[in-house]
């Protein structure tokens, strides 16, 4: 590397790399180990020397926005495919919360509260299934007897990706070939012409300033983010990434996408637990039809259990962790869970539009790879293994040019990584299931039978249904509707009560309050706390941004409030919504959940780079 | 007298307090469940420590400033990429155990020893850095033993903050008993100081800061050679964590006059 000298303290620096990488991830792990096992094996490869510090090995330099590189979020179950072809002799007992698949099986759960959104078509069923008593519900639950192949991840691992990403970072530094900075957001791409309107060639990354107040103004601690000049720019910065954001070519060739917002806890079960390691349990039907939950097992009486709140749920009122914490005391989950105690808690933006929302793989001077790359497959509802294995191709791909002394042109970076991309089992899947979950915005019912379809045919049959952009999944309804004016009074009432419009959303459509017990069942800002182990690192400015507060105001749906994973976003004194940076937990959920953006854009909220958020190792 | 300073700060990492941590034991001794793959931070008094001599050499041009850390090499080299970014500083490594069950005599030789072979050090020039305690398992006597085994004589352990005079003598604020600190004046180095938190903030990352650190950090990383300290000196009975004070309640309908009058009376209680 070689540095630009500076004589005026706030002026920018210039670095130069050879590979920089944004994010540090599943996706990042597979491509840094990727490239590291081959240079360790072959140190003198002229390949490895560096083109931008000559007489210097290859400079790698990967940038990650969280405080920690253990810091990502997800309980994991995954057929382990791509992972196991780079550690052909991985031993999960090496690796804290991991352990072999042992047993899966999939429960539609009843109601037994009575306040889902239920059709009449499932209450005609649920009243079926409670009518057959206990040959077929149990615990207000009814197991499926059987489940298609395509839901299974035989011979596949249960782990923790915060332990899995420590995992990989300790290998990767212990090969000293590689840097990777925690702390450090990334802020945009650096385009070779700025003022181009087709932004295909990037030669490096600007870092996030610093010193800065809430509004980014400098302060007099000020530093400005370093301009990092790389010939290969990575991106694996996951799907509300600043910089794979900022590549999309257009901010609405990319809409209508589907997401979901996955939260989860890790809970300690109480010391007579039954639950053995390596069991996954797969849910549906609560807290409401469209919402997707789970339970994984993990060793030393650990559990992950969470749910996924879509954006086609068709409802503003869309309170994760409150949804969380009804969940978890479904009776088929609470007798396991009940004397249990949070260990973790942690949320994220899932993007899962699949191959259907795949973006330019690659441009000169950049490839993305993971989840931002359109890699997950939505039909076996599987990410990381895609994610890393896309990594571990570009990985390959790097080192054929490096060894053939290529540069990193798109056309070169098209025939070498797209071109194994295409020819992998992560395209084979992508495809399959690239409508699989179309089904979903016509009806929950509609959606089960395009996925069964999709999955019983390899992708062949699927049922298609017109895919609305985010903003309009929401909901249509206009203020003059009796839902608007219903969410109006919820919101004026919660102000005036001093409670969170979260909550009081979801108590005014039946749900009953939660019995906290300090343990397990805590207030949101306690799991944020005792869970989430959030931060938030001075000197950063507010990431979050509301474009058009005016927008905001005339907004009845407000469910980037109601959806915020961290309380973070609020209803301000003025009825615009209010952002605190120090409970952000960065899943980007507001991104989605903007009902009224602005014209020519997707959101009214403007998510940017920032640092901290979720500090827990656990997740 | 000195101008200038060379301060060796001795800093060892502990595993991040905010993480779940859960004692275990082993034929090895004790230790903590998952250790080497639970997140690190610099131990916590010994940071204060470092961001001292950083401020302290950049207000006395030409001294210079070496990090001294036992800890396993990949562990120290990822809490480099973080600590790097706050102070500019010389890494010297000891590949050795992570954790502070080992027994301080023996850490306290191999760090004395790695001082002692720093290429360039100047002892009359020598002020010795470090936490007063390790904020996970220290014995509190690690520091004054390499004071001891470098022969210096001067030591102040329990520094909030150093004023030294235009002569290079120093006066020292040192906690003592009774929430009061002791003011002690120093003819100047070599000198140990064990430091409690100072009155600098935590530096903020500063990438180019880590950048220039790394260059020297990672040959010295790669360099480092393992150490092995003596294990059967010491018997632990038993270890275990403090228990967590808190206590969650929860009320409605308080009014913030009522909330604040119950803080102030569990204030007075404790």
């Amino acid at each position: 590397m070689s540095f630009t000298e500076q004589p005026v303290e706030a002026e920018r620096q210039t670095m130069e790399v050879d590979i920089a990488c944004v994010g540090f991830g599943p996706a990042m792990g597979g491509f840094l180990t990727t490239l590291t096992q081959a240079w360790s094996m072959f140190p003198g490869d002229p390949g490895f020397e560096s083109k931008m510090v000559p007489g210097m090995p290859l400079q790698v330099h990967c940038y990650e926005r969280a405080d920690d590189l253990s810091a990502g979020v997800s309980g994991v179950v995954t057929s382990a495919k791509g992972i196991r072809a780079s550690f052909p002799s991985l031993d999960p007992t090496q690796i804290p919360m991991a352990t072999d698949l042992t047993k899966e099986r999939v429960f539609y759960l009843l109601d037994p509260i009575g306040a889902t959104r239920r059709s009449r078509t499932l209450r005609a069923a649920d009243f079926s299934l409670r009518l057959c008593g206990k040959l077929f519900a149990k615990d207000e639950a009814f197991e499926l007897p059987w489940t298609p192949a395509f839901l299974h991840k035989r011979g596949g691992l249960v782990f923790s990706i915060g332990q899995f990403n420590q995992w990989i970072a300790s290998q990767l530094m212990a090969s000293g070939l590689v840097q990777i900075w925690p702390g450090s957001p990334v802020s945009s791409p650096i385009f070779v012409d700025e003022s181009a309107a087709d932004k295909r060639a990037v030669v490096g990354v600007r870092l996030a300033d610093q010193g800065v107040d809430s509004h980014g103004m400098p302060t007099e601690s000020f530093m400005p983010g370093m301009d990092v000049r790389a010939r290969l720019t990575v991106v694996g910065d996951g799907p509300v990434g600043q910089i794979g954001r900022a590549l999309n070519q257009n901010e609405n060739e990319l809409n209508g996408r589907d997401w979901a917002l996955g939260m989860k806890m890790v809970i300690e079960l109480p010391e007579d637990s039954t639950l053995e390691p390596g069991t996954v349990w797969h849910t549906f039907g609560f807290p409401e039809p469209e919402i997707f939950g789970f339970m994984y097992v993990h060793p030393d009486r650990l559990v992950s259990v969470g749910i996924f709140v879509p954006s086609w749920l068709g409802d503003p009122a869309r309170t994760a962790y409150r949804y969380l914490q009804h969940y978890i005391q479904h009776p088929l989950l609470w007798k396991y869970l009940k004397d249990g105690t949070l260990r973790s808690w942690g949320a994220k933006s899932l993007e899962e539009s699949g191959r259907r929302g795949e973006p330019l793989l690659t441009g000169d001077g950049f490839a993305r790879i993971g989840e931002g790359s359109g890699s997950t497959n939505m039909l076996t509802g599987s990410g990381v293994d895609e994610a890393w294995t896309t990594g571990v191709q570009l990985g390959e791909a790097v080192l054929e040019l490096l060894r053939g002394g290529l540069s990193f042109t798109e056309e070169n970076l098209t025939n070498s990584y797209e071109k194994r991309r295409r020819a992998s089992w992560v395209e084979r899947g992508a495809r399959e299931s690239e409508h699989a979950r179309d089904g979903f915005h016509a009806g929950f019912v509609h959606g089960l039978v395009g996925m069964a379809l999709a999955g019983l045919t390899g992708g062949r049959l699927s049922l298609k249904s017109g895919i609305r952009p985010e903003s309009k999944q929401i909901r249509s309804s206009s203020t003059q509707t009796e839902e608007g004016a219903t969410l109006k009074e919820i919101a004026m009432r919660a102000s005036a009560e001093g409670r969170t419009f979260h909550d009081a959303l979801l108590t005014a459509r039946g749900w009953p309050e939660i019995p906290f017990d300090g343990r397990l069942l805590v207030t949101q800002q306690d799991a944020l706390l005792i869970g989430g182990k959030v931060q938030a690192m001075p000197g950063f400015a507010d990431h979050v941004r509301f474009l058009d507060t005016e927008l905001c105001r005339s907004c009845f749906e407000k469910s980037c409030i109601a959806m915020c994973s961290g309380q973070a976003i609020t209803q301000g004194a003025d009825d615009a919504p209010a952002f605190e940076r120090e409970k952000c937990v960065h899943c980007g959920a507001c991104l989605w959940n903007c009902a009224h953006p602005p014209h020519a854009k997707s959101s009214n909220i403007e998510f940017l780079a920032g640092g901290g958020g979720l500090h827990s190792a656990e997740n | 007298m000195p101008d200038s300073f060379h301060i060796v700060v001795c800093a060892g990492m502990v595993p991040d307090p905010l993480q779940t941590l859960e004692p275990t034991g082993g034929s090895n001794g004790p230790g903590v469940k998952n250790e080497i793959l639970l997140p690190a931070v610099l131990d916590p008094w010994a940071a204060s420590a470092l961001y001292e001599a950083a401020s302290l050499a950049a207000k006395r041009p030409g001294s210079k400033v070496w990090l001294v850390s036992l800890s396993p090499k990949a562990k120290l080299q990822q809490l480099m990429m973080t600590v790097a970014q706050k102070a500019s500083f010389e890494l010297v490594p000891i590949d050795g155990p992570i954790g502070g069950f080992t027994d301080a005599h023996a850490t306290a030789a191999a760090l004395a020893d790695a001082i002692a072979a720093i290429p360039g050090l100047d002892r009359t020039k020598l002020l010795l850095f470090g936490g007063w305690e390790s904020a996970s398992r220290g014995a509190g006597i690690t520091l004054q033993i390499v004071g001891e085994r470098l022969g210096i004589m001067d030591q102040f352990q329990g520094v909030d903050k150093i004023d030294v005079h235009d002569d290079g003598s120093f006066e020292v604020l040192e906690r003592v008993e009774g929430g009061k600190h002791q003011v002690s004046v120093c003819a100047g180095a070599p000198a140990v100081l064990g430091w409690a938190t100072g009155n600098l903030g935590e530096p903020r990352n500063n990438p180019q800061v880590g950048m220039a650190n790394m260059r020297t950090i990672l040959p010295a990383l790669q360099k480092t050679k393992p150490v092995t300290l003596e294990t059967n000196t010491l018997r632990y009975v038993s270890v275990s964590l403090p228990s967590q004070q808190r206590t969650t309640r929860v009320v409605k309908d308080l009014t913030a006059d009522q909330i604040a009058r119950e803080l102030v009376e569990w204030i007075g209680a404790e």
